[in-house]
């Protein structure tokens, strides 16, 4: 446990010194505050004390944020040959995936935390749902979980930092909206089947408030899956 | 700690980088491995730092397994990678101090520690340079410095001189001889005058295999064989000394190598000495020795003639 938080620990470091973090964190609120807040469907249009646009927004940008997050957890190092100077330390795969996978997790925690502020103005000016917001908020640490691991599984089969974000990208997108699509112009099993593929559908589920051990077992196996399979790469690797 | 190679094995697709590959190092030995591009060293050193696994053969680091125990040996290894890869855009003392706490080392020793490394790798006046800001040779003593942080029993070091200035070479070499001291060393290297400068033993490595194993004294008496020297012989006609030296019983075969100043190569038959006799016959004939210099094989050519087939 200790060598996962120092991977993640000098990981975060890296994010911060290499103003990936800065620039990231600007862009996000940027972008929520100003959609939430100032135009087009925001707050005082919609006149309802909730946060769906600003879910909604956090929805889209993070998930375009985090494959930029992960392409180089594994295949930058691996380009620099830092991979060999990490892996003959007494650390394991499953140790440095999970504190590769800790750091941009903890990344997008710091991120979100500032939009705490909406909440609380929320409250101030209206009565405010206020289960439905911190499940809104699981809502988005979950799927970035899983963003997180499909980037991080990217990362270890392409060797390029470009190449790893592509990829996560267009598996992404899948699971973003394909599989939804999909869904709507399917009927009977493989209409239910894209339909329990869709992130869409488990993170609307939770934003509504509603916790089904369903959503959660989905969010949390795809993750597990490919931080396995990342794991299997790394350690089948023929260097 | 020993290591223990054995029948160590390792292809990459088709080509078989290491083949069958038995060796032991004991403890407090320096070993040098030596061998052209591409032979095997780096696979080896590789498979004894547990970064790649041999698909045959198995190695021992004190008693542990490289496919059963790979975190023990980890710990009680410092290796200092080909390239020296090393996180570019952390500052000296950060990155140490990152590499202790990988290591386990406790927090109120670290300090201590990164101070310690800081004085023995020279490395005083970059300390709060980012690593990426350094130059080839400040960066190996970096490599080097997080290699012995942890006060490993056991030391490998892939061509740790490579890029480094006359001066920086000899130093880098002392510092592994005073390591040397106390820690089994593996190191490796393409110059022969290093590894006879710093090792105990030479193993040569070419295409996967071992093709010498043993002391650089050994080594030449090995590929010496017979006795070759280096004769100057005036007095007399150059024709007559010839016939004169021919004579001589424990005398294989003579070349001339000057015919202005008289210089032959004279070489002997095996495990005889002509020394003893070219002299009395000289003396019985009147003639001065104007040199008389055994001809000692060097490295370089021992090591060409096993490498080359």
């Amino acid at each position: 446990m200790k060598q996962i938080i120092h991977i993640a620990g000098r990981e975060l470091s890296t994010f911060f010194d290499s103003l990936t973090a800065y620039v990231l964190i600007v862009i996000f609120l940027g972008f929520s505050g100003f959609f939430t807040w100032i135009y087009g469907a925001d707050v005082f249009f919609v006149g309802q004390a909730n946060l769906n646009t600003f879910f909604t927004v956090a929805y889209w940008s993070l998930f375009i944020f985090i494959p930029a997050l992960t392409m180089r957890s594994i295949a930058g190092e691996l380009k620099s040959g830092t991979l060999e100077l990490l892996l003959t330390k007494p650390v394991s795969d499953w140790q440095l995936i999970l504190g590769k996978f800790l750091s941009t997790f903890l990344l997008i925690v710091i991120a979100l935390a500032p939009t705490v502020i909406y909440y609380f103005t929320l409250w101030a000016i209206g009565p405010v749902d206020h289960s439905a917001i911190l499940l809104g908020y699981m809502g988005l640490l979950l799927m970035s979980m899983v963003y997180i691991s499909i980037g991080l599984l990217a990362s270890c089969v392409a060797s390029n930092p470009i190449i790893a974000s592509l990829v996560a990208l267009s598996v992404g997108i899948f699971f973003h909206i394909i599989f939804d699509v999909l869904a709507a112009n399917f009927v009977g099993f493989l209409g239910s089947f894209f339909s329990y593929l869709s992130l869409s559908t488990h993170f609307e589920s939770i934003s509504r408030g509603v916790v089904d051990s369903k959503d959660l077992i989905y969010f949390f196996s795809i993750a597990f899956l490919c931080l396995f399979t990342s794991k299997m790469i790394l350690s089948n690797r023929n260097l | 700690m020993d290591i223990v190679v054995e029948r160590l094995t390792k292809r990459y697709g088709p080509q078989k980088a290491v083949d069958n590959v038995s060796f032991r190092v004991k403890a407090g030995e320096v070993l040098g491995f030596l061998g052209p591009n591409g032979a095997g060293k780096t696979t080896t050193m590789k498979a004894i730092a547990c970064y790649i696994k041999p698909e045959e053969g198995d190695i021992l680091v004190g008693g542990y397994s490289i496919h059963e125990h790979p975190e023990i040996i980890k710990k009680n290894i410092g290796y200092l990678a080909e390239n020296n890869p090393l996180y570019q855009e952390m500052n000296i003392i950060d990155f140490l101090e990152f590499i202790a706490k990988i290591h386990g080392i406790p927090k109120y020793l670290i300090p201590e520690r990164i101070l310690d490394m800081i004085r023995t790798c020279g490395l005083e006046g970059e300390k709060h340079k980012l690593i990426g800001e350094l130059s080839k040779g400040y960066q190996q003593r970096v490599g080097l410095a997080q290699a012995l942080i942890h006060d490993p029993d056991i030391l490998i070091l892939d061509e740790p001189t490579t890029g480094l200035d006359p001066n920086q070479i000899v130093e880098i070499r002392e510092l592994i001889k005073r390591i040397g001291k106390e820690k089994t060393v593996i190191l490796s290297s393409h110059i022969l005058a290093e590894v006879e400068a710093t090792c105990d033993r030479i193993l040569i490595i070419n295409n996967g295999r071992i093709v010498v194993d043993g002391t650089a004294a050994e080594l030449r008496k090995q590929a010496q064989g017979n006795e070759i020297l280096k004769l100057g012989v005036q007095g007399g006609n150059i024709d007559a000394i010839f016939e004169s030296l021919f004579e001589i019983e424990t005398i294989d075969s003579i070349d001339l190598l000057d015919s202005d100043k008289q210089l032959f190569e004279v070489q002997s038959l095996p495990s005889t000495s002509s020394v003893k006799a070219i002299f009395d016959t000289c003396v019985r004939k009147n003639y001065y020795i104007t040199e008389l210099t055994p001809t000692e094989t060097k490295l370089e050519d021992i090591f060409r003639v096993l490498t080359l087939h």
